[in-house]
């Protein structure tokens, strides 16, 4: 894995792909208000790999479902290419969807069980215009994206996505980014419920296919360690806004905020006692 | 989905109520083949005939006889004409005159004609007995001896001066093969007040209730679906607008909305389809509300996240997406709809408030008849309790199978 280990890249003064200004989501229950997501500012450039990282219930999911325009921000400005984001009606939100797709956490519930995959991977085509396309170009273009994340489409066809393993499911997952062609893939925790070894394979693919397509990654995290073996840049979340930010480097290596001290002592390193004294 | 059918029908529940239900179905189709004709026709003139095999009198007495010499026809014959208040009078006789009865069992009845022989007297006069029960006695005393004489029946016709001129005799001896008479009727469960065959208007009254009660449920479940995955998916005013309109219906009583509507409508427009439809149209609600709930928790799930994000239409993500994981949910509460479908119309109709009563029975307006002309009263219990019977069999094996398939889509409930 470490040949295809990715070089950090500098791209401060690439031009922006998606910046938010104070983008804020609060949840009323009642008369508690929680606020997940607090006047967040942010600014993701053409081609980063950005890491947002936080704790659990740090307001990640929120923000990445306000990215994706599943979830109405409260307040705040988000910019898609420098322009204002308008998803006003349904073609306008279709528009914005065949830019920025997501890989979600738990690939056994991200696929509707009473379809099969080919269903699946044939939207990704229809999505990108290719539904006039006749039979044999669809099914070589299937054949293509499954092969790109090691699976066979042969095997796969007919199937349902539940006779797959998780593993095999997320790289399911990925084939379909890779039909879609995103500008933004927003990865959140695609790692965090399959096993280690399907995790670097699974990683590995993601980097080279960012690589490929020259997509933005956005990667939400709870593992710092993760985050700062492939980001470009890390953003630290907790309790709902950025504590800290910058490249990848700068952040893990000289952290300024005691939470991203903290959460650094707390990845387990194999040579050392775990120092639990901060947790 | 075969194998999800292979699930089903393991459950024992889900099998027994299916079993009974389509036992009951079967005997809807393949007993008006049997017995075919008009369930409505009137063929007895009285009232409430007990069921049994009725003989017609006419061709018995035209029917070849045989001969036989049974010993106890003369006793059997008389047991049959002893009714149990005769045989109680009998007793007050005694103990009027003073007989000793000491161990005497009024259903013997050969010791009961022996003593009555021994002691009975006329010329009597038992003291504060009227003149009226005396007379009775001695009815009484003349039908009992009547019995025991060796008569015969005389079958005579007027002849040419209009005299009666005999045409033959029937003696006591004399026996006809029930399956040579050209007329026997079987009534299985008799004849109601208007002389209709309870079983084959029983028969047609289920299949009627019955598809009152699909019509219902189907109409209560497609109602309540789709305003249920309309508001629990698209949420927000839509949401409120709809749940402002079931709570309306859910605060007003169910049961006086139906009879209100049912009232308004009128006898001659209430075809067994209109009730049906009315039946409908008041029980959607809890189909509404609990499917609303099953989709605001299903919509947040990342499939339906995927969904959107392939840029499915909201008419599509609600039938790929959201309907198949709720359809099991969705048959459990069709099937709740029906049974009380066809209770609800059993209801309104023993109100009086059913179908319009010419064109075909249904369960509850046998019921009703039952009542009107006071079956429960005068002891007939054939034209009502098989009615009941059935509308608890068919509501017993809708729920069973309910209960069944509940345990098999909910494994939090399996034992």
């Amino acid at each position: 894995m470490s040949e295809t280990k990715a070089i950090r890249r500098d791209l401060a003064n690439a031009p922006s792909c998606l910046r938010g200004e104070g983008v804020t989501r609060y949840f009323h229950t009642g008369k508690i208000t929680t606020k997940a997501v607090d006047h967040v500012n942010f600014d993701f450039h053409e081609g980063e790999l950005v890491s947002i990282v936080g704790e659990s219930g740090s307001g990640k999911t929120t923000l990445s479902k306000m990215l994706l325009g599943l979830l109405k921000e409260t307040d705040g400005k988000i910019y898609f290419q420098g322009k204002p984001r308008d998803i006003s009606s349904r073609a306008k939100l279709k528009e914005y969807w065949s830019g920025i797709q997501a890989i979600f956490q738990d690939p056994f519930s991200s696929f509707n069980t009473f379809n099969k995959i080919d269903t699946v991977l044939l939207d990704c085509i229809n999505m990108r215009g290719g539904k006039n396309l006749p039979k044999e170009k669809k099914i070589e273009m299937m054949t293509e994206a499954c092969s790109f994340v090691n699976l066979k489409f042969a095997e796969l066809t007919n199937k349902y996505p539940f006779e797959l393993s998780g593993g095999q499911m997320q790289r399911l997952m990925i084939a379909r980014i890779f039909l879609l062609k995103p500008k933004i893939l927003l990865a959140d925790e695609p790692t965090s419920m399959i096993d280690a070894c399907s995790r670097a394979t699974i990683l590995d693919m993601l980097l080279q296919l960012r690589d490929e397509i020259g997509m933005t990654v956005i990667f939400i995290t709870h593992d710092i360690g993760l985050a700062y073996y492939i980001s470009d840049s890390i953003y630290i979340m907790e309790h709902g806004k950025f504590v800290e930010s910058g490249p990848a480097d700068e952040v893990i290596l000289n952290p300024q905020a005691p939470y991203t001290k903290r959460l650094i002592s707390d990845v387990p390193k194999i040579h050392e006692p775990w120092d639990l004294s901060t947790v | 989905m075969k194998n999800t059918l292979r699930q089903v029908f393991h459950s024992s529940k889900f099998l027994v109520g299916f079993i009974i239900f389509v036992a009951i179905l079967l005997t809807m189709f393949i007993y008006p083949l049997i017995n075919p004709g008009n369930p409505l026709e009137m063929i007895g003139v009285g009232t409430f005939a007990r069921p049994g095999t009725y003989v017609s009198l006419y061709d018995a007495a035209k029917t070849p006889t045989e001969t036989l010499r049974l010993a106890d026809a003369d006793d059997k014959r008389l047991a049959k004409q002893l009714s149990d208040e005769d045989r109680v009078a009998m007793v007050e006789w005694f103990s009027a005159t003073g007989v000793d009865i000491e161990g005497l069992d009024i259903s013997d009845t050969d010791a009961l004609l022996e003593l009555w022989r021994a002691n009975y007297d006329p010329a009597v006069k038992p003291k504060g007995m009227t003149q009226a029960k005396r007379n009775y006695y001695k009815r009484l005393d003349a039908a009992i001896k009547e019995v025991g004489a060796a008569d015969t029946l005389i079958i005579a016709d007027t002849g040419e001066g209009g005299a009666l001129e005999k045409q033959g005799a029937i003696t006591k001896t004399d026996y006809v093969n029930v399956g040579q008479v050209a007329n026997v009727k079987i009534l299985p469960l008799g004849t109601d007040n208007f002389g209709r065959d309870v079983l084959k208007e029983l028969v047609s009254a289920a299949g009627t209730s019955i598809v009152i009660g699909l019509l219902a449920g189907l109409v209560a479940t497609l109602i309540g679906l789709s305003l249920g995955l309309l508001s629990g998916y698209v949420g927000g005013i839509c949401d409120d607008i709809i749940m402002f309109i079931t709570n309306i219906f859910t605060v007003i009583p169910g049961f006086v909305l139906l009879i209100l509507i049912s009232y308004s409508i009128g006898q001659e427009q209430r075809g067994a389809a209109v009730v049906a439809l009315v039946i409908g149209l008041t029980s959607w609600t809890w189909t509404c509300r609990s499917v609303r709930s099953q989709v605001i928790s299903l919509r947040n799930r990342d499939h339906v996240n995927l969904s959107k994000l392939s840029g499915h239409s909201l008419f599509r993500i609600i039938l790929t997406d959201i309907l198949p994981y709720i359809a099991s949910y969705v048959v459990m509460a069709f099937i709740l709809q029906v049974s009380s479908g066809i209770l609800a119309e059993a209801q309104l109709s023993l109100l009086g408030l059913g179908p319009k009563t010419t064109e075909v029975p249904t369960l509850g307006l046998m019921m009703n008849w039952a009542m009107l002309y006071s079956a429960h009263t005068n002891g007939s219990w054939w034209a009502y309790f098989p009615v009941i019977l059935t509308i608890t069999l068919i509501s017993f094996s809708l729920n069973l199978m309910n209960t069944g398939l509940d345990q098999v889509f909910n494994p939090t409930l399996r034992d």
